[in-house]
């Protein structure tokens, strides 16, 4: 294929350019979010009611699909504008709720089931006569930020919810591949790789390692061909910020791993995608085609003389398979299983040659890095950890959603903030970062920053970004024992200390759940945590006992609990906990009554009810459904 | 290019890209190791050799890490000990007590392990696995998935050295299973029955399903021989109890074949003891004489043979099979081979050299096959020589 030289694609991006003013300046802009987040809350119905919303009110109108905007509880989410009126975000869009929400914009209507999440304010950071665009959302009276965007910045997100991933043009339009052209045309490789040192950006699958020094690393060895590998398997429980990146802005991750080639002296790229994110894959594979389209993959890029060319592998199914060495054993079509190191990918990865792993994030800052400057960068967040974190903030917080703050926020910033603090009103117990081999902190620890080496000496891990918040009602045994239960469905059984460490673990702490825990198995379980610690191949099994450990020592009076007076102070161990009913607070209404699964509850109608412990198979339905909070577990 | 590294305070110089387990074993430091074999590709799965390695995040595998100039390593760690021992526990934690009646007790590496720390037999109350035993109808190996420790031994033997890759692992974590194929029987999942997964295994989950029961290592006598099957010339030792063959071992030390035997090599010695063996020369009555048959089988030094051996002993009452020319009778070495020497001088003198053909077998060792050459040619007087290999 004729590759267009870069005055060719000046012409396409000024195109690009104008179809992108055209599209948001039209007199109609509709768009919908369609990630997967968006999908599964119903984005595809909402389109088609939308479309036939429109053609009942005789509008000509340009409507767009956008990745995901990051406002989970808000699924899924619309945006009008018309008229030349404010651009605005309706959440909760459902395709029953799309009527009411163009009765309101257009007519004024009050909104009864939808919500305006917002005025969209376009943000741009501007910086050495760059842009990097972006969007927020504001108060429609006071014009603020709203909560959720205050304290957030949005630079590896910037294009999530702004542009339609599946155009290239939309990137284009927004200076994207413009970091390409820079690199291609200005730069040798060993000042990309300078650059990217410069900045300090550290990897952001959870190590923290210097990118630009890894690049460094891989181009040294002096061994061809070389490979640079994205990993895209992204595992953790209730973490989708690599999913949202490469749905919303795929076409930021290819460049970075361009880029990437360039510096290392690859030719072959490969992004290892869980294949559980099929929508990413798509959008991938079409992103894809048209970078090839255009000549920005394959032979002689942008007359450069450098060819560079990526391939999809999907996983299959398998937690340990983000973990580099796993990930590329299989590519290899082998099992996937870690393997020692060193040698280090670097020097020996993928079939033996220099390999570059780096995550999904880390590429796709890459380009926004090159294009606005390191120390433009390096000046965002902590000294020792620059730029900004992307959090997939789940749990018991009122906004869950995917976030992006400068590094060195606080944790008690973030889940009050920006997550609108606990919901239902109850109270914080603990927040889990890192996922399954993160740490837990309780509410003393809210105030570290969040960075990579504040969050290790507090005893947490930035991990690749998920952010768990556990309420009250939560039983950190309990949780912990879910952490270990994944470790154990997920390890892999290459090593003796996980593979048995974790199920031994499990067990412990299945018996303190079910009441038949022994002082003695808090010791077993610190003793097994040393031994999978210091005895575990990869960091799977040497981080699996971290839930655990960081449970047991911030809330160990809740295990003490557990074995020495048979309690669960949370009211969620089955076996540790009694239903009753508060004869004086209830009515009588026989609610509980008809909804217990198994006949336990009896009584008669207006007289106070009574739970038979021995029928009672402790579901809490019956504390669910009863409106008058007459009914305890203790 | 050499590389000194300094291994429990004792300076060692070998060869770079070794692996500190190489340069320890070559200083004469002993590291343990399960899932290590000198012939295999080093996976660091078991975790029993790591070691400190000064200023390395965390411990070490000897088998895998690279020495470098300065390297310091410390084997003795209370670290690596303490990891040792754990990792032996949570082995047996999952793995049989009954070393009393396994087969490999005295030749298991886990065992001497297991002694070496003294790790105590670990009571639990959580699961332990209970496969059943021997589930393979492969008539030669023997499989024991309750003694298995994973270590994937026997996985990279067929891969690597047999290149049959029968084995591998199927499921995850504590599920983790040795199968064979997409968890088949052996012989269905490609399996030559080579033995080579039971020669590799460390502990006594794949063993000689023809040798259970049959002795165990302190009750054996082991001898080096040659395999008579084909001209490779495979050494190994037979496991020889109270005169019996009872096993095939190989032997990492064979010249030509190290631990590796084909499937006649290992487990093709039943005929040694069989009774269909031919044992002692068989000749047809009419080249011997009948009046010579008569006596010798009256005095009981030849028998009338029938087909084999195990039919030569005569009914013990009744008449006496009758002796026509066609009879074999079981003679004596010297009588069968002057019956030998005599037709063949008979039919040299009678129509030269050239009336014979002679060919030879792979059976037989070069040193065997040499002479048969020089017999051909300077005895018999014909180069009509040949050799199945030849085919």
């Amino acid at each position: 294929m004729v590759s267009i030289a870069t005055g060719s694609l000046a012409v396409r991006r000024e195109q690009a350019r104008e179809r992108w003013l055209q599209k948001i300046n039209a007199d109609v802009y509709v768009t919908v979010g369609m990630g997967t987040c968006g999908l599964a809350a119903g984005a595809g119905d909402t389109l088609a009611a939308i479309e036939a919303e429109l053609a009942k009110r005789n509008l000509n109108a340009v409507v767009g699909k956008v990745g995901c905007v990051g406002m989970c509880s808000y699924e899924p989410m619309v945006e009008l504008q018309a008229g030349g009126k404010p651009r605005v975000n309706y959440g909760q869009a459902t395709a029953r709720n799309v009527p009411e929400i163009f009765a309101s914009y257009f007519d004024g209507a009050p909104l009864r089931k939808s919500v305006v999440v917002g005025e969209v304010a376009p943000t741009v950071i501007q910086t050495n006569g760059r842009a990097l665009h972006s969007l927020s959302f504001v108060d429609p009276e006071s014009k603020e930020k709203t909560a959720f965007h205050q304290k957030q910045l949005r630079i590896v997100l910037s294009n999530c919810g702004l542009i339609d991933p599946e155009s290239i043009d939309d990137y284009l339009a927004l200076d994207g591949y413009k970091a390409l052209e820079t690199v291609l045309t200005e730069m040798t490789p060993e000042e990309v790789i300078e650059e990217v040192t410069r900045s300090g950006l550290r990897g952001r699958g959870g190590g923290g390692f210097p990118t630009g020094v890894k690049w460094g690393f891989a181009r040294k060895t002096p061994k061809w061909p070389k490979y640079v590998i994205c990993n895209a398997d992204e595992g953790d429980p209730g973490a989708f910020m690599d999913r949202s990146v490469l749905e919303g802005d795929p076409h930021s991750v290819i460049e970075g791993m361009i880029i990437a080639g360039y510096a290392i002296g690859a030719e072959t790229g490969y992004i290892y995608c869980r294949a559980e994110y099929p929508l990413a894959i798509r959008r991938l594979e079409i992103a894809l085609a048209q970078a090839r389209e255009l000549g920005l993959l394959g032979e002689d890029i942008l007359g450069s003389g450098f060819g560079f060319n990526i391939l999809i592998k999907e996983g299959a199914g398998a937690f340990v398979c983000g973990e580099e060495t796993a990930l590329m054993a299989s590519i290899q079509g082998e099992r996937g299983q870690p393997w020692p190191r060193p040698p280090y990918p670097a020097v020996s990865g993928l079939w033996g040659r220099p390999s570059n792993v780096n995550n999904v994030k880390s590429y796709a800052y890459t380009p926004r890095i090159i294009r606005l400057g390191a120390e433009w960068f390096k000046n965002l967040g902590t000294e020792g950890s620059p730029g900004t974190a992307v959090f997939a903030l789940t749990g018991m917080v009122n906004r869950t959603g995917l976030v992006e703050v400068p590094m060195g926020i606080t944790l008690r910033e973030i889940i009050y903030d920006v997550g609108g603090g606990i919901s239902l009103g109850k109270k914080f117990k603990a927040v889990q970062t890192g996922g399954p081999l993160g740490g837990c902190l309780p509410e003393a620890h809210l105030n570290t920053p969040v960075d990579f080496d504040s969050l290790r000496a507090a005893g947490a891990v930035m991990g690749s970004g998920g952010m768990i918040v556990a309420d009250e009602t939560t039983c950190m045994v309990e949780f912990a024992k879910y952490f270990m239960q994944f470790v154990c469905d997920e390890s892999c059984g290459k090593c003796p200390p996980c593979r048995i460490g974790s199920t031994r673990m499990l067990e412990i702490l299945e018996r303190i759940t079910a009441g038949e825990g022994e002082l003695e198995d808090l010791d077993e379980i610190r003793r097994l945590a040393t031994g999978m610690e210091k005895g575990s191949l990869c960091a799977l099994g040497q981080l699996a006992p971290s839930p655990v450990i960081s449970t047991l020592r911030h809330f160990e009076e809740e295990y003490r609990a557990h074995i020495e007076d048979r309690r669960c102070p949370a009211g969620k161990c089955r076996a540790l906990i009694t239903y009753e009913i508060v004869a004086d607070l209830c009515t009588g209404c026989m609610v509980c009554m008809r909804n217990c699964p198994s006949n336990a509850i009896s009584g008669e109608k207006r007289q106070p009810h009574v739970i038979d412990p021995e029928l009672c198979e402790r579901c809490g339905l019956c504390m669910e459904v009863c409106k008058f909070d007459a009914i305890i577990v203790w | 290019m050499d590389v000194t590294l300094t291994i429990n305070g004792q300076k060692v110089t070998v060869p770079d890209g070794s692996t500190i387990l190489e340069a320890a074993r070559y200083a004469g430091i002993s590291i343990p190791t399960l899932c290590h074999h000198p012939d295999l590709t080093n996976v660091g799965a078991c975790r029993m050799c790591v070691v400190s390695v000064e200023r390395a995040r965390g411990l070490q595998t000897a088998c895998t890490t690279p020495v470098f100039e300065g390297m310091v390593v410390d084997t003795e760690s209370e670290d690596a000990r303490e990891t040792r021992k754990f990792v032996l526990e949570m082995l047996l934690t999952d793995h049989p007590n009954d070393c009393m009646v396994c087969e490999v007790n005295g030749d298991c590496e886990l065992q001497d392990l297991v002694y070496d720390y003294g790790v105590a037999w670990p009571e639990h109350r959580g699961v332990r696995h209970s496969y059943e035993a021997d589930p393979d109808p492969n008539p030669f190996i023997f499989i024991d998935r309750n003694k298995c420790i994973l270590c994937s031994r026997c996985i990279r033997a067929c891969d690597e050295i047999q290149n049959r890759d029968v084995w591998n692992f199927a499921y995850r974590g504590f599920k983790t299973k040795l199968v064979a194929g997409a968890d088949q029987f052996l012989l269905d999942a490609r399996c030559e029955s080579c033995g080579q997964c039971v020669a590799y295994c460390p502990v006594g989950a794949l063993y000689d399903k023809m040798s259970l029961g049959a002795g165990r290592v302190s009750q054996l006598t082991k001898v080096r021989t040659t395999c008579s099957y084909c001209g490779v010339g495979c050494n190994f030792d037979l496991n020889v109890r109270d005169g019996v063959i009872v096993r095939v071992t190989s032997a990492h030390d064979a010249p030509v074949n190290g631990m590796s035997l084909c499937v006649k090599g290992r487990y093709g010695y039943d005929y040694v003891h069989h009774p269909d063996r031919l044992t002692r020369p068989l000749v047809r009555a009419k080249w011997l004489g009948a009046e010579q048959v008569e006596e010798q089988v009256a005095n009981g030094n030849w028998q009338i043979a029938t087909v084999a051996e195990k039919y030569v002993q005569p009914p013990a009452s009744g008449p006496q099979p009758s002796i026509s020319d066609g009879t074999f009778i079981q003679t004596d070495w010297d009588t069968a081979l002057d019956v030998v020497a005599r037709k063949f001088t008979e039919v040299k003198k009678a129509h030269g050299g050239d009336a014979f053909a002679v060919f030879a077998s792979a059976k037989c060792t070069n040193e065997e096959n040499y002479l048969f050459n020089k017999f051909t040619r300077q005895v018999l007087g014909t180069n009509n020589i040949d050799h199945c290999a030849r085919l």
